[in-house]
């Protein structure tokens, strides 16, 4: 039996008095790709930030139900929610590396949340950055901006950056959507290796996508969850006619 | 490997909110302390009488009538004088230059005369309008014996906010949408026209809030009308271009710097119609705005 | 409203025309104090100027050396900046990632007002408030001082570096805040450590400018600063500025003609540079602000 590492359960979010997701109940199997697809505006990014409380962030926001990462309900006062969000990492659409030096963008997560010995640092960073398969083609300019590296790279610095925070999970919010076709490619490559260390969570609005590198996909259409499911069964035989109607590209 | 520092993280994180709280509520306070301290100085000293009166060896009797004239004759004067030309430098500089290198040029010189020290302009005024009317008087035959009169006082003061006219001029007409000129255009209306009957109406109420703001400073300027002649005792109503004139803030300075003790109430009477006046404008410019942007939205 | 042909074509050029007296006065402005200054510097040598430690210009053994001068308006400007930086940009700070939106209603506007408020009160205030003040706790400090116009005019520039620390602080896209706290980390990590760095281009040029707008302030050093030039790094005791002496050369009515007075342009000339000067760099650091932006 595979072990979860989230057990959601009658989840509701209110952006003040707009329902964004509705009963939305579902468990993420441990190191796997699980990936939300769904036309825009469905609630699959609304979920993910939820995910790691990011949403505390929105103004007017409210939620109902239960989120629990590894048994420990993350909405109670006895989560730190600075050491969630180190326990599950988060690489956004666009690529976001600090205007700092590489090393430094890897560097500065750590040494906040209490590494100070340079030596940790150093290895942590070598490491992160291997893991991240950027190491290679940056391991002569550690020192220089990260904005100058291209999109691609900065996506996996940005990988890299969450990794050092030694995650359980994975958190990626279309992290592919704007970069080119090769720098996709070497990304989806990377997920692939991850997800053998990490729990890896992926929106993606690339069905293909999903098919491609996801073990888990999750159909979500106007705030539900309509469809969840072991992805080649579920994209050869959906079982609710709104997915297949997604699918089959009737709309979305 | 990541201990919870979390404590100590969360502490300094409240602490610097406070912090940071305290170093932004010290302008409040300092505020509090410098409008009290006038009142409490002052708001015994201000009356009609203080108002219509001329100023006096004695400060109880001292009055502000001949400042408050000779501030309304320097405003009044300047606008006059710079608001056509700022007006027209704007439009020129948005809308119609031709040759990009004239116009850059105007540009970055009203960028560098806008942040030129206020008594430089007075240093200005004293080398060239006192100088130059003095020479007229004395080649003109008349009695008069000094340039450092009203007319002084205006043209420097025309010079000093004409940058800031234009500046503020530039950014209202920059709010106007481009479509909104486009859509003149493609009905035929010449550059002109466009210009006159739609982008200038529309940035209208911001080019207004502009002047009114401008005017507040000229009423609160000091130094450059020190160099230029205005002086600390006038006996009569300085509404002779070619003759000699005050203005209120210098008025308060001189009573500043008297060593009698009762003047610094004086001051302080005149400090506190002096910044009634310019809140009474501010006041007014917020009101047109507000009444304005609904006509014009 | 009908334009004939000719208005169309006229108008423009009426309007270069009047843009062109910007040109006048600027050629003017920079004319009329080199001229003077050669004057002053047929009489006095530039040697002693810069070099001479006494600025006497009216006694009757005149001497004309800056440097009391410069000391005076160091001593003031540095008080002010050490004032104005650390309030105005934790007051930035404080508006652009912390304040709830009432307090930034009421913050907002008080810091226009004392942008507003004429220095010839900050002047008045100086004097008669923080000079009194100052006695009390040191009682060695002189009636005339430039500690107490230091503060007054620290006071006076908060708002120039608040308001463009604020600038350069908004700038900052808020993917940096969401990644920062994606990390984990708290809202002052992410504010010290990501966003003020990301602004430092912008900051720097608020306070280039907050320094120029001290050095070229005058009424309120003319108030409480004194009149009395002086070497000593003392705050507490009387100086002069550059702007002091501009100041006191206008009221005294020193006879035009004097070397006394002409020396008013050589010290005009030099705060008009030194304006230009910081005025220019700081306007570089704005552009690099926003170039760093836009990558």
């Amino acid at each position: 039996m595979d072990e979860f590492v989230y057990e959601v359960s009658n989840l509701n979010l209110f952006y003040d008095q707009v329902q964004a997701l509705k009963n939305v109940s579902m468990n993420i199997k441990k190191n796997q790709v699980t990936a939300f697809i769904g036309p825009s505006g469905c609630g699959k990014t609304s979920f993910l930030r939820i995910l790691n409380r990011l949403s505390d962030l929105v103004e007017g926001c409210t939620i109902n139900g239960t989120v629990k990462l590894l048994d420990e309900d993350i909405f109670s006062p006895s989560m730190d929610v600075f050491d969630l969000r180190r326990r599950v990492g988060m690489v956004f659409q666009k690529p976001n590396p600090f205007p700092m030096s590489i090393f430094e963008n890897v560097a500065y997560g750590p040494r906040c949340h209490g590494i100070k010995d340079k030596a940790v640092l150093k290895q942590l960073v070598l490491e992160s950055l291997k893991q991240a398969a950027l190491y290679d083609e940056v391991k002569d300019r550690l020192n220089k901006s990260a904005l100058e590296l291209s999109g691609g790279q900065q996506q996996r610095l940005c990988i890299a950056r969450a990794l050092a925070m030694k995650p359980e999970v994975l958190l990626m919010d279309e992290p592919t959507s704007a970069l080119d076709p090769i720098a996709t490619a070497k990304i989806e490559e990377l997920i692939n290796t991850l997800k053998k260390n990490y729990t890896i969570v992926i929106v993606t609005h690339s069905m293909q996508q999903a098919a491609r590198i996801s073990d888990t996909t999750a159909f979500f259409l106007l705030g539900e969850l309509i469809e969840m499911g072991p992805t080649k069964e579920f994209y050869a035989t959906p079982s609710d006619p709104r997915s297949e109607n997604y699918i089959t590209g009737r709309f979305g | 490997m990541f201990k919870s520092h979390s404590k100590k993280r969360r502490f300094i994180n409240t602490l610097m909110n406070i912090v940071l709280l305290i170093f932004s509520a010290s302008s409040v306070v300092i505020l509090a302390v410098i409008l009290i301290s006038i009142i409490v100085k002052g708001i015994g000293s201000v009356s009609w009488n203080f108002i219509t009166s001329y100023p006096s060896r004695n400060p109880v009797l001292a009055g502000i009538l001949p400042s408050l004239v000779g501030s309304l004759m320097v405003v009044g004067g300047s606008m006059v004088v710079a608001l056509p030309i700022g007006l027209a430098t704007a439009l020129y500089l948005q809308e119609f230059a031709k040759s990009k290198r004239w116009a850059g040029l105007i540009q970055s010189l009203i960028y560098n005369l806008a942040g030129v020290p206020s008594i430089v302009y007075g240093i200005f005024g004293a080398a060239f309008f006192v100088t130059t009317l003095k020479a007229i008087f004395v080649a003109s035959g008349s009695s008069l014996t000094t340039g450092r009169v009203l007319l002084a006082g205006i043209l420097t003061m025309s010079i000093l906010i004409l940058p800031v006219i234009v500046v503020t001029t530039q950014e209202a007409l920059k709010t106007v949408p481009k479509n909104l000129k486009e859509a003149s255009l493609a009905l035929g209306a010449t550059k002109v026209q466009t210009t006159f009957k739609i982008t200038s109406r529309y940035a209208f109420p911001n080019i207004l809030t502009g002047v009114i703001l401008a005017i507040a400073r000229v009423l609160g300027e000091t130094a450059p009308l020190l160099m230029v002649g205005a002086a600390g005792f006038i006996t009569f109503l300085p509404t002779n271009l070619f003759g000699s004139f005050t203005v209120l803030p210098v008025q308060i300075f001189s009573w500043i710097t008297r060593p009698q003790a009762g003047f610094q109430a004086t001051a302080a009477a005149g400090i506190i119609v002096l910044l009634l006046t310019q809140l009474l404008l501010s006041g007014i410019a917020i009101f047109l705005r507000a009444k304005l942007q609904k006509r014009y939205e | 409203m009908k334009t004939t042909n000719r208005l169309n074509t006229i108008v423009p050029y009426i309007l270069m025309f009047l843009a062109t007296i910007v040109i006048l006065i600027s050629i003017g402005l920079v004319l009329s104090l080199v001229f003077n200054t050669v004057k002053f510097f047929s009489v006095v040598s530039i040697v002693e100027f810069f070099t001479a430690t006494e600025w006497t210009p009216l006694f009757a053994d005149p001497h004309y050396g800056i440097y009391p001068l410069i000391v005076g308006t160091i001593l003031v400007v540095s008080g002010a900046i050490l004032i104005a930086v650390p309030v105005g940009l934790m007051t930035a700070i404080y508006l652009s990632e912390y304040a709830p939106r009432w307090l930034a209603k009421i913050l907002k506007p008080v810091l226009e007002v004392l942008s507003g408020i004429p220095t010839i009160v900050y002047g008045f205030f100086a004097l008669t408030v923080i000079t009194p003040f100052l006695q009390s706790i040191l009682p060695n400090t002189q009636f005339y001082n430039s500690a107490s116009a230091s503060i007054a005019m620290g006071f006076m520039i908060v708002p120039l570096v608040s308001s463009l620390s604020q600038d350069a602080l908004n700038a900052v896209p808020n993917q940096m805040r969401t990644g920062g706290y994606a990390l984990g980390l708290t809202k002052w990590e992410v504010t010290s450590g990501i966003l003020v760095p990301s602004a430092r281009s912008g900051i720097v040029a608020s306070v280039i400018l907050a320094v120029s707008r001290a050095i070229g302030e005058t009424m309120i050093v003319a108030i409480a600063a004194g009149v009395q030039p002086s070497t000593s790094w003392n705050p507490f005791q009387s100086v002069m500025t550059l702007t002091g002496y501009i100041s006191l050369v206008a009221q005294s009515d020193a006879p035009e003609g004097t070397t006394a007075y002409y020396a008013l342009y050589a010290v005009g000339l030099l705060l008009f540079l030194s304006t230009l000067l910081l005025n220019f760099l700081g306007r570089l650091f704005i552009k690099r602000r926003v170039a760093a932006q836009n990558v």
